[in-house]
């Protein structure tokens, strides 16, 4: 047990957390995360979803990885992943079906998320099952996080709920605000603002972090 | 004058390296620089003398907006007392209502950039950068007098953030920051940043308007319509004539209505050669010349395409847009060529999306930032142009 969750393994998990972190820091797979991040609910499910695709394509890809020949790998890729996003999106689509309306053709879209292939030609296809599969968890985490955070600030500003899986719509911002002329925000619904607000989880993270920093 | 140096002299020490208000040099320097001339000459590189600091510059544009201003504050008051049929008030009740309407949003505009401007020069420790006191008199100007004071902090502290700071600070901004504060309101708060209601002080929150009075701007009567009222482009628009154009009592933002007014300041800008006659020229030709593209084309039902052309550049923005915001000389082209080819497509883009997309009634907020986004893109293209037509010539002497 202690050598599954050894030091290395665990820094998989938790690495894409932060100094590691698939959208601040390697910049990837940022179009799906402005489009699902007017809601926290949706955005917790694709962050989920993404989790889940990137943690088992990432397990498939590693038990193959000594067999498949390496000029056909992107298309021994691309059919795992497309086979688990096919699940997911059936899944999503029996047993939460409002959430998997709003995210419309984003889940059929994780296929052409550039974090799961770039975990698989990074990471799985050089690497041990259980590790790549640790890997793809905590990538998808580290995506998943980012989406939640850019969810919760649109959804609150924009307009002025919370969203969650569970609890449905619940109010933050007190109605007597609106009495007083507060209004929501209109931009923040709009794909510019998640851009500007990644952009400024970045800037956060990287004032924080200092090894981050580009030096000139 | 003598008082204030010996005082500043005398602090001057506990600002410097080594003093106790050490942290706060770049605020002491900020005000320092602001009341004296600063007397640092340079020490390395080219040595090119010049009389005004970028301080002085950005006083005379704010001095050239002044006309504009004051008339936006009389208009304002003006405009309010038509709304509610008081036809007997005078130059002055005018300008007063105005002035306690107006302060309030230049106010907050300049606490709320300043403060944060300060800041980041603080944090960063830099000097305090002056590109906001013009920034700061603009914002007021281009947005409607009803606009909300919290509304108006939101828009500055993001134009300032996210439109300057992010980018370095002053002479680094992509975009011209007062616009993006005005861009940032009317995604931002649709609602409050178009329609009739909101371009007259109070006619929102008014029981009973006066009889025969609309607080639409002209764009906007033109957009809504098509201009279907209008049968004698000759008699003006509406209640309007070209001389209420030109004067500018008619509702608008608060200091883009009057031609006249931005004209004394477009010929300040012009003679102290702070603005560029180049781009100030070519935005008016390329307006112009859309709207004579449209009267050619126009078809016999499409009567906003039949206004004449020269009335899309002294109705709404276009004027104010033309003489203080696409002048900017951060934001602008910088090559010579390039500044009549940014200049130009500023008034082509402008007049199209007036007369073409009904969602915007005014178009010049839009063209400029559009513009401002292309201009390295622009200045790029001049200057290998350049390169290759200088290599041709070399290669011939050769």
């Amino acid at each position: 047990m202690s050598e599954l969750f050894s030091k290395k393994n665990i820094k998989l998990l938790t690495d894409p957390l932060n100094e590691n972190n698939p959208i601040t820091v390697q910049v990837l797979g940022v179009c799906s995360a402005l489009a699902v991040t007017v809601k926290v609910e949706p955005a917790i499910v694709m962050g989920i979803s993404v989790m889940v695709v990137t943690a088992f394509a990432n397990l498939i890809i590693s038990l193959l990885r000594n067999t498949i020949p390496d000029r056909i790998r992107i298309i021994v890729q691309l059919v795992v992943v497309a086979a688990l996003v096919i699940i997911v999106d059936q899944i999503l689509k029996a047993f939460a079906y409002d959430v998997s309306k709003q995210l419309s053709v984003f889940v059929g879209l994780i296929i052409t998320n550039c974090i799961i292939m770039g975990r698989l030609e990074a990471f799985a296809l050089g690497n041990k099952p259980w590790s790549s599969f640790l890997d793809g968890i905590g990538n998808g985490a580290g995506y998943g996080i980012i989406l939640i955070i850019i969810s919760i600030l649109r959804e609150i500003f924009g307009s002025g709920t919370l969203t969650l899986p569970g609890l449905g719509e619940l109010r933050i911002i007190p109605t007597m605000f609106y009495e007083f002329g507060y209004k929501n925000n209109g931009l923040m619904i709009l794909p510019p603002m998640a851009l500007i607000v990644v952009g400024l989880i970045i800037w956060y993270q990287r004032a924080k972090n200092k090894g981050l920093m580009e030096t000139k | 004058m003598k008082a204030l140096r010996n005082i500043l002299d005398k602090i001057k020490p506990d600002f410097e390296k080594g003093g106790k208000f050490e942290k706060f040099h770049s605020t002491f320097d900020a005000f320092e620089t602001f009341l004296f001339v600063s007397n640092h000459v340079t020490k390395k590189g080219a040595h090119i003398k010049d009389v005004i600091d970028l301080k002085r510059t950005m006083s005379v544009v704010v001095l050239a907006v002044m006309p504009a201003l004051l008339f936006g504050m009389w208009n304002v008051g003006y405009q309010h007392n038509l709304s509610i049929g008081n036809l007997e008030n005078t130059l002055f009740s005018n300008f007063f209502y105005g002035l306690l309407k107006v302060l309030p949003i230049i106010i907050v505009s300049y606490v709320v950039g300043l403060g944060i401007e300060f800041i980041f020069a603080q944090a960063r420790g830099h000097e305090v950068n002056e590109g906001y006191l013009v920034s700061g008199m603009l914002i007021p100007l281009i947005v409607p007098i009803d606009t909300p004071l919290w509304m108006i902090a939101l828009a500055v502290a993001f134009a300032v953030i996210i439109g300057k700071e992010v980018f370095g600070g002053t002479g680094m901004n992509i975009w011209n920051p007062a616009l993006i504060a005005r861009a940032f309101l009317f995604f931002a708060y649709p609602s409050d940043m178009s329609g009739d209601k909101i371009w007259v002080e109070g006619l929102s929150n008014l029981d009973k308007i006066a009889d025969g009075f609309s607080g639409a701007t002209p764009l906007a009567v033109m957009a809504a319509e098509g201009g279907n009222t209008v049968t004698n482009f000759s008699q003006g628009i509406g209640n309007w004539s070209v001389m209420d154009f030109l004067i500018g009592n008619y509702p608008g933002s608060i200091g883009e209505t009057s031609f006249i007014a931005i004209m004394i300041g477009a010929v300040i800008l012009l003679a102290t050669r702070i603005a560029s006659w180049k781009i100030m020229f070519s935005v008016f030709a390329g307006g112009f010349g859309m709207g004579l593209l449209f009267n050619l084309l126009a078809p016999e039902t499409n009567i906003y395409m039949q206004m004449p052309a020269y009335y899309h550049l002294i109705i709404g923005g276009f004027a104010f847009g033309a003489v203080f915001m696409a002048t900017d000389p951060v934001s602008a082209a910088q090559t010579s060529n390039g500044k009549y080819i940014y200049g130009f497509l500023i008034g082509v883009i402008a007049v199209l999306i007036r007369v073409i997309n009904p969602a915007y009634p005014e178009g010049m907020m839009l063209s400029i930032l559009l513009m401002n986004t292309f201009t390295p893109l622009i200045d790029f293209y001049v200057v290998q142009g350049n390169i290759k037509k200088r290599l041709k010539r070399a290669k011939v002497t050769a």
